[in-house]
């Protein structure tokens, strides 16, 4: 039980190191704008906030700049709230509502937890070589739209519910003081470029600072991110869940020892005893007892995230389908396997033994590559299954905006509502299961992994 | 239309899984049919087959993604 604990603390803690922020804004998937200006939401936050009439006293709210547009026809019928102070100013064009810039939205990390209407405030922990560490809650940036801050704070701007940092340079001015609005475009090599309105102009943002190098947008910044996320604000509260959940289920173990299990106990017994017999001692032979606390805890792990995701409104934090918190399990994973690793299974692994030797050539690398292969795939595997869950509901409910092209027709959007809720609930109860199968396969490949490694030779 | 080339691609990849994956589902079906008693082990190593395959259908996505 301890050493589940144990596990369990330090995925979670590596999680946090790593996933300071996630992949997300693909910047293909932007080529046509940005669904911030496109006004449909399937979110019900609480328009009131983003008219004018709020009570940011101190706002700048820039309506009669030149730049100022709005002979464009903006519907706003699906709200019937206008939002345009925020947006406007720089010439920034509402865009067209698309469904796939709106799920990128949705999958990504952010520096906010919204639940339904609500818009709670997380803590950001910000890093510059100038600037120093940075500490204050999100709610500081004023919280709008989308997660769109109305303020700036030394440099640093609140996009699309993540914070990002204006690029140097620019004579961007410090401390504290209101922004008009963010626009996304594209910079001249083609990739993916938010702007910053301040005072009528433009000013160029560094994507957003994540550990991966920016394969899925974001990238190194000047600026590093430890803020408590989205992301790792579900990872605690599902680890406290479980760990109340284990703690008590121990207490109960203890002081019934003899009887038959109860409640959530039984149900817990259920899980347990099917991880140790489908999984651990088929694979793991006599030594499972030594993995089992750590594959228990991946499973757990895994299958609390994915459910916890799926809870509609609740901010659907999308923690196992952020490539750094797959990386970090899968990470955990490879090194557990080659650790344990004996000399049969290395041996394998670099000479090929009993193959001819023609084919040692190609068989030997191909074997060393698949030593990083095997945990790359289970990173990317429970990655691309829950993305995808969470894009296909989204998708789904977009249906309603797209058939009502956004607010003008209303037979279209009662039309599509209709299907898009059968559809989606027909997909959550696929996705229910595949929060079980994938935290499943996570483990019993990891145990196979393992028990390859572990394995004795035979003769 | 950027990107619309690495979109073929995905689809190619995905028919190769599909394929795979089918064949892999037909043929436990198959042997649950001829031997129901050893249902358990059958969809154990079932889903461990699915997920390897899916693993290279995986692998290139993801390539087709960063060449995007």
């Amino acid at each position: 039980m301890r050493r589940f604990f144990l596990c369990l603390i330090y995925a979670f803690a590596f999680s946090i190191g790593v996933s300071a922020q996630d992949h997300s804004h693909n910047h293909d998937n932007h080529s046509h704008g940005h669904s911030h200006q496109g006004s449909s939401h399937n979110h019900s936050h609480d328009h009131s906030n983003h008219n004018h009439s709020h009570d940011h006293s101190g706002h700048n709210h820039n309506h009669d700049h030149s730049g100022h547009n709005h002979s464009h026809d903006h519907k706003h019928g699906a709200h019937g709230h206008d939002h345009h102070g925020h947006h406007a100013g720089c010439g920034i064009k509402h865009k067209e509502f698309n469904a796939g810039d709106l799920a990128i939205h949705h999958i990504a990390d952010a520096n906010v937890y919204s639940i339904g209407p609500l818009q709670l405030p997380l803590p950001c922990i910000l890093y510059n070589k100038e600037l120093g560490w940075k500490t204050f809650m999100s709610s500081k940036f004023g919280i709008g739209h989308h997660g769109d801050g109305h303020h700036a704070i030394d440099g640093y701007v609140l996009d699309g519910g993540s914070v990002k940092r204006v690029k140097a340079g620019q004579g961007f001015p410090m401390g504290e003081l209101t922004v008009n609005g963010f626009n996304h475009t594209e910079d001249k090599e083609g990739k993916f470029l938010s702007q910053v309105c301040y005072d009528n102009k433009l000013y160029d943002l560094e994507p957003k600072s994540t550990a991966d190098g920016g394969i899925f947008g974001g990238g190194i910044t000047s600026f590093y991110d430890f803020s408590l996320t989205k992301n790792v604000v579900s990872m605690i509260l599902v680890c406290f869940l479980l760990g109340w959940l284990f703690f008590y289920c121990a207490k109960q173990y203890r002081n019934r020892d003899g009887k038959a299990p109860t409640g959530v106990q039984n149900l817990m017994e259920v899980f347990v005893t099917f991880i140790r017999d489908e999984v651990a001692k088929p694979f793991l032979g006599h030594k499972w007892a030594k993995f089992f606390p750590f594959l228990l805890c991946i499973f757990f792990f895994i299958v609390g995230l994915n459910l916890f995701g799926q809870i509609p409104f609740f901010g659907g934090a999308n923690a196992t389908g952020n490539l750094a918190v797959t990386m970090v399990l899968a990470l955990f994973a490879f090194i557990i396997t080659n650790i344990n690793g004996n000399a049969h299974y290395w041996k394998h692994q670099l000479f090929a033994p009993g193959t001819p030797w023609f084919v040692k050539p190609i068989l030997i690398p191909v074997e060393i590559l698949g030593l990083f292969i095997k945990p790359l795939t289970l990173m990317l595997r429970l990655f691309a299954n829950i993305t995808a869950g969470h894009m296909v509901i989204i998708i789904f409910v977009s249906f309603i905006f797209i058939f009502g092209k956004v607010g003008t027709n209303p037979a279209g959007a009662y039309g599509a509502a209709i299907g898009s809720t059968l559809l989606t609930m027909f997909m959550m109860a696929i996705e229910l299961i595949v929060a079980f199968v994938q935290a499943f396969v996570f483990t019993i490949l990891t145990a196979s992994y393992i028990g390859a490694a572990v394995e004795e030779e035979h003769h | 239309m950027g990107g619309s080339i690495v979109a073929i691609g995905m689809g190619i990849a995905v028919i190769g899984a599909g394929l795979g994956i089918g064949n892999i589902g037909a043929k436990a079906m198959e042997a649950i049919a001829r031997q129901p008693e050893a249902v358990g082990d059958i969809r154990a190593n079932m889903i461990l087959m699915a997920a390897f395959i899916e693993g290279a259908a995986l692998i290139a996505i993801i390539l087709s993604f960063l060449v995007a």
